[in-house]
């Protein structure tokens, strides 16, 4: 099928944009080697220091308008972990403070034409939903002792459906790090393929090419709502299994 | 060994390019610094950020805190002078209408007393003026009699009987007296 697309003329190539390389050239990519990741990923931390650290740096009571978008952003996530983690939770909320603030500014500097997603890469999401996962169930562990197990056995149910409920919920609690890492990846790496290949069809035709552009909008706009609802839900999941662990109780 | 891999990979990337994703060869390296890359940002949030919006937060609900109490404060202080300023004002009144009637009292009491002396000059100018009248009175009725007698006197000496004087006298007399 790749053949036929390439002798017929347009080139789809909507994952090459996905594509880590070095950044001093070559081809080997060793782990420490500087590549499209470090620099995208650099710019994230750039972008982070500049709206909480620099854009704060006044500590105004009477905010300006940076100054203000980087406390929203602090009481977005600190009423989340708060209401769904409970007080308990607080203790944690630096941890998920950066989590949603990597992810919602990796996802927008991945909007950025020509640039690279980081969070579209299932490496960058697997380590962060383990991570979460591995905390989350040391952390229930380490409160709760053996007790954590209770999170399995749901004490409401009759007794004989029992065994069968804690089967099902071991396997969805071991299947949580999958879906938590995949939607997020997924989600960025759909709408950024979607919009390539809209581009492909701008160049291919004159008919095409007004229909196709009202698409790339279209879909540019919505991987803007994309970009921030996923770091949302990646972090209310969060909050989320932070919770079963401090309150594993049904 | 590894950079044989890796020179696989690299050729294979071109044409297949299907899923970068699923490209392990890339894993090390974005695992490396999305390790990198959190730990950084976790240190300026917890050292620096995190912290410093707290405080200007909690600063800030301080400070508007602060300002309800002084605004309900002022407010009180309002009410207080409110309060006192009306009540000097009742006291102002209730002190202007003491000394009004406080006065009029007087004035009625200097009044009466001025009218009562009035009245007892009166009364005595009118007691002299009656005895001067009963003197008067008097006085004229003595004379009437001593008219009387003198032209009884007379009508009878010109009608030609001689009479003595002490007859037409008791005469005269008696008749006045009836």
């Amino acid at each position: 099928m790749s053949a036929d697309v390439e002798t017929a003329g347009p080139q789809f190539h909507p994952m090459e944009q996905f594509t880590v390389e070095p950044l001093f050239g070559g081809h080997a990519i060793n782990w420490y080697t500087p590549t499209n990741v470090t620099l995208w990923m650099g710019f994230a931390v750039l972008a982070i220091i500049l709206l909480l650290v620099i854009g704060t740096r006044r500590r105004a009571i009477i905010p300006n308008r940076t100054q203000s978008v980087a406390e929203l952003a602090y009481g977005f996530v600190y009423s989340m972990v708060e209401d769904v983690a409970g007080k308990d939770g607080l203790k944690y909320f630096p941890y998920i403070m950066t989590l949603f603030i990597f992810i919602v500014f990796s996802n927008f500097l991945g909007l950025i034409p020509m640039s690279f997603s980081t969070t579209s890469h299932i490496a960058v999401t697997v380590i962060m939903a383990l991570a979460v996962f591995i905390s989350v169930t040391a952390i229930g562990f380490y409160k709760h002792g053996i007790g954590f197990l209770g999170l399995f056995w749901v004490s409401s149910a009759p007794l004989a459906l029992r065994p069968v409920l804690a089967v099902i919920e071991v396997i969805s609690y071991f299947v949580r790090p999958v879906s938590h890492s995949i939607r997020l990846a997924g989600n960025v790496m759909a709408g950024h393929a979607v919009i390539e290949v809209f581009a492909v069809f701008v160049g291919m035709s004159l008919f095409i090419a007004p229909l196709a552009l009202v698409g790339i909008v279209g879909m540019f706009a919505m991987d803007v709502l994309v970009a921030f609802i996923q770091a949302y839900v990646f972090t209310i999941l969060t909050c989320v299994y932070l919770k079963d662990a401090l309150h594993p109780a049904h | 060994m590894a950079t044989e891999a890796h020179q696989v990979a690299g050729e294979m990337a071109p044409e297949a390019a299907g899923m970068p994703q699923l490209d392990f060869s890339t894993f090390p390296n974005q695992i490396f610094w999305l390790v990198i890359t959190l730990i950084v940002i976790y240190l300026v949030l917890s050292r620096t950020a995190l912290p410093r919006i707290a405080s200007v937060l909690s600063e800030r609900q301080g400070t508007i805190t602060n300002d309800i109490t002084a605004a309900e404060e002022l407010k009180q202080k309002a009410q207080d002078a409110e309060d006192a300023y009306n009540k000097a004002l009742a006291e102002a009144r209730a002190e202007a209408g003491r000394i009004a009637a406080e006065t009029k009292a007087e004035i009625q009491a200097e009044l009466d007393v001025a009218i009562s002396k009035a009245d007892a000059e009166i009364a005595a100018k009118t007691a002299e003026a009656e005895k001067a009248i009963a003197v008067i009175r008097a006085g004229s009725v003595d004379s009437i009699k001593a008219v009387a007698k003198d032209t009884a006197k007379e009508i009878v000496s010109v009608m030609g009987i001689k009479a003595d004087a002490k007859t037409i006298t008791a005469a005269v007399t008696a008749r006045m007296k009836g």
